[in-house]
């Protein structure tokens, strides 16, 4: 229910996401959008996984497939991935005893679980069995992706950054002071963990689903379109009144704040 | 005939039956030992004094023999012998010739013990039956032998009286218990043949039918009711089910149509690329409103199959309902609503969190959806509190309301009044609400808003938690997660 997104469509208007080495302004590789990432995806369905395959390729990333548990496990422990997407039912080996037998054994790889049981207790079975996040099936491909990257970059040591810049806007962590070009911008507690979810994942596409997860909390489907709303008010405050917008509509898809043409 | 032969059969091999057969036969049993014994003891006191009486004559004709010598004993025993009485003597010298009384030879019985005894004898008078004696020997002490005894026929026959009097006893005991028996277990099987028969119906299909009861509230008055009570659930399901079906067939298999149309009109447009490109995201739209309405389908089917004790949280109530009302006032005044948040401070809860966040979505984005907007009034106040105890959120509108008599129906699954059809939405909304109250023991209440539509979420005081100090303590692992 809380996936369902609003995706109309799964990868128009998506950038393709190469590893070509650009560098923000800042003069740091952007990771989010340079990132190859090697992904093992161990799903059941033939006709899934090589659409999964064929979609992530055309995202700029590389993927493995394993077709049951058991395979899967010993593939997950051999190679260094930077994602797993875990089909929760799977023959030999069920996902979410992958995911244990995966995490008693060291291995820190976030996992994506891609479950068809999307009641509100499987999603927080899979959590605690070690999964990283939770998909329900059906799935929009952008939700995926959106999460897929995300998770990739979880393992990245920024998380401990305690400044974020992307252009001349500039997050602080510590005063919690937000500036464009020098100029302090005044924001609402929601609007700076907004922005603060959003820069943090700079460079990638942020779903609204994400979003509603992360900077809410919450696993349900609002019904109606509220996270947008939000979004407005935040780029009225960032972007309105500067030349350059930063914060991106990704049709389709969600968010994404980025230096440069979405 | 035959088919009372099969009752009786049929009542005879059931459980009832052999129960009762059982007691009665450890009653006779037990009747037997009684009568058998006291029987045994009347008799042993009876035979005990008729000896005592023959020990005591049998000292006084001894001391007559010693007083008179043998003419005397003679003399006596003859006189004795005489009257029809009850008294038996037989007095022969050494050689064993008889020389008085009134039997005939000594009784062989005697003979051969050389001591008191039970005997029959044949009276000297006629030729009846012969008749049951007791007698003892008299030693005299010169070779000369007298037998006394009594007939103590009367008694025999007395003893044989009672002896068929316990029998005959016995016999009616034995068939009124075992009538019983048939008759107590004619009535289980026919209070067991309705239930069976309640059943078979059932599981025909015919889920209306309930197992009778007589109202007179015996164990099986209780095992009928609390079956009916299974039956009433069950019927409840399958109702719910049908009507989902039935909904589902009715409400999914529109968009689906429509889905397809799109993708068909698609591919027939003569633009090429570009018309499939658009059919296509017309094609996903039209797939995403339909998975949708599954979820919510399959949400509310998997909140009526009870608790989700995985994701139950406590959480004060008040900050999360403020919480997410400010999720949608943006959304709101975009709209042309003022959203007013009234929230009670402190009503911490035990419930599921994301699904109460729904049904609070739920009512806010039908609140937006069918009231007005951007009119002076246009308000929608959302509150948590408590009722008489009880947790409790509402949503209020001042929009069209809902009738009183449609109230009742707007919660059940797929219900849209006619007004709102051309609104966008599933129809699940308001049933996902109740739903999530049911899980939470509680219910949806309509009121009349003057003028709108407020809609109370109230749950069962079961979910309050008194303090959150005092909850840390109260639910273990909660620390821990």
């Amino acid at each position: 229910m809380a996936n369902s997104g609003s995706s109309v469509n799964p990868t128009a208007g998506l950038p393709r996401r190469l590893g070509d080495g650009r560098l923000n302004s800042e003069g740091r590789e952007d990771e989010g959008r340079t990132h190859t990432m090697r992904v093992l995806v161990i799903e059941d369905d033939k006709e899934t996984a090589l659409f999964l395959q064929k979609s992530l390729k055309e995202n700029g990333h590389t993927a493995d497939l394993a077709h049951d548990g058991e395979a899967g496990l010993s593939l997950a422990l051999d190679g260094a991935y930077d994602v797993l997407i875990v089909d929760r039912m799977l023959p030999r080996l069920d996902g979410l005893s992958l995911i244990k037998s995966l995490k008693s054994e060291g291995n820190r790889t976030p996992v994506l679980i891609l479950s068809a049981l999307g009641e509100v207790d499987d999603r927080v079975k899979g959590l605690r069995a070690g999964g990283d996040d939770y998909l329900t099936k059906p799935y929009a491909y952008s939700e995926l992706l959106a999460r897929v990257e995300a998770l990739g970059r979880r393992t990245a040591p920024e998380e401990q950054q305690t400044r974020y810049s992307v252009g001349d806007l500039v997050l602080d962590r510590l005063s919690h002071r937000v500036t464009r070009g020098g100029e302090h911008i005044l924001l609402q507690p929601r609007e700076y963990r907004l922005l603060e979810y959003l820069m943090q994942h700079a460079g990638q596409v942020v779903t609204r689903t994400m979003l509603l997860e992360h900077v809410w909390d919450y696993h349900f489907d609002p019904q109606t379109n509220v996270i947008d709303v939000h979004v407005s008010r935040l780029r009225a405050k960032i972007d309105k009144n500067f030349d350059k917008p930063l914060l991106h509509t990704v049709r389709g898809a969600g968010y994404t704040i980025r230096d440069g043409p979405a | 005939m035959t088919a009372l032969l099969d009752r009786v059969a049929k009542a005879a091999s059931t459980t009832a039956f052999g129960l009762s057969a059982l007691a009665v036969a450890f009653f006779l049993f037990a009747a037997a030992i009684v009568v058998g014994f006291l029987f045994w003891q009347t008799n042993k006191l009876f035979t005990d004094q008729v000896l005592a009486t023959l020990t005591a004559e049998a000292r006084i004709l001894s001391s007559e023999m010693k007083v008179g010598g043998q003419v005397k004993l003679v003399e006596t025993v003859t006189a004795l012998s005489r009257p029809q009485g009850t008294g038996l003597y037989y007095l022969a010298d050494g050689t064993g010739a008889k020389i008085a009384g009134n039997l005939n030879r000594i009784p062989p019985e005697l003979e051969a013990q050389g001591r008191g005894g039970v005997f029959s004898y044949q009276p000297l008078n006629g030729d009846g039956p012969s008749h049951l004696a007791v007698a003892i020997p008299v030693d005299l002490g010169t070779g000369l032998r007298l037998i006394i005894g009594r007939d103590v026929e009367d008694q025999r026959v007395f003893a044989n009286t009672i002896r068929f009097v316990f029998l005959l006893g016995f016999g009616i005991l034995s068939v009124i218990g075992l009538l019983g028996g048939l008759a107590v277990s004619r009535l289980i099987v026919n209070r067991m043949d309705q239930i069976t028969a309640a059943s078979r119906q059932i599981m025909e299909g015919d889920l209306s039918r309930r197992i009778p009861t007589t109202g007179r509230g015996g164990e099986l008055d209780a095992l009928a009711n609390s079956l009916n009570e299974m039956l009433e659930r069950i019927e409840g399901l399958m109702n719910g089910l049908r009507e989902v079906s039935d909904n589902i067939a009715h409400d999914l298999k529109t968009p689906l149509n429509r889905l397809r149309n799109a993708a068909e009109a698609a591919l027939r447009d003569p633009r090429g690329e570009d018309a499939y490109r658009e059919g296509l995201e017309r094609t996903i739209e039209k797939a995403d409103e339909l998975i949708k309405t599954f979820n919510a389908l399959l949400l509310i089917a998997r909140l009526e199959a009870g608790p989700l004790e995985e994701s139950t949280e406590t959480f004060d109530l008040g900050r999360f309902v403020a919480d997410v009302s400010e999720l949608y006032s943006p959304a709101a005044e975009e709209a042309g609503f003022a959203l007013t948040i009234d929230v009670e401070q402190g009503v911490f809860i035990r419930g599921n969190r994301q699904l109460i966040g729904q049904a609070i979505a739920n009512l806010i984005d039908n609140a937006i959806k069918y009231s007005r907007g951007g009119e002076p009034g246009s308000a929608i106040t959302v509150r948590a509190y408590r009722i008489d105890g009880r947790p409790a959120i509402s949503v209020g509108d001042h929009g069209p309301g809902i009738e009183k008599a449609d109230r009742e129906r707007v919660l059940k699954r797929f219900v849209r009044l006619e007004a709102s059809r051309t609104k966008p939405g599933t129809g699940l909304g308001l049933s996902l609400v109740a739903a999530v109250a049911r899980l939470h023991h509680g219910e949806v209440r309509l009121e009349d808003n003057q003028p709108g539509l407020k809609v109370v979420l109230l749950l069962s005081s079961r979910c309050l938690i008194a303090a959150p100090e005092q909850m840390r303590d109260d639910v273990p692992g909660l620390a821990a997660q």
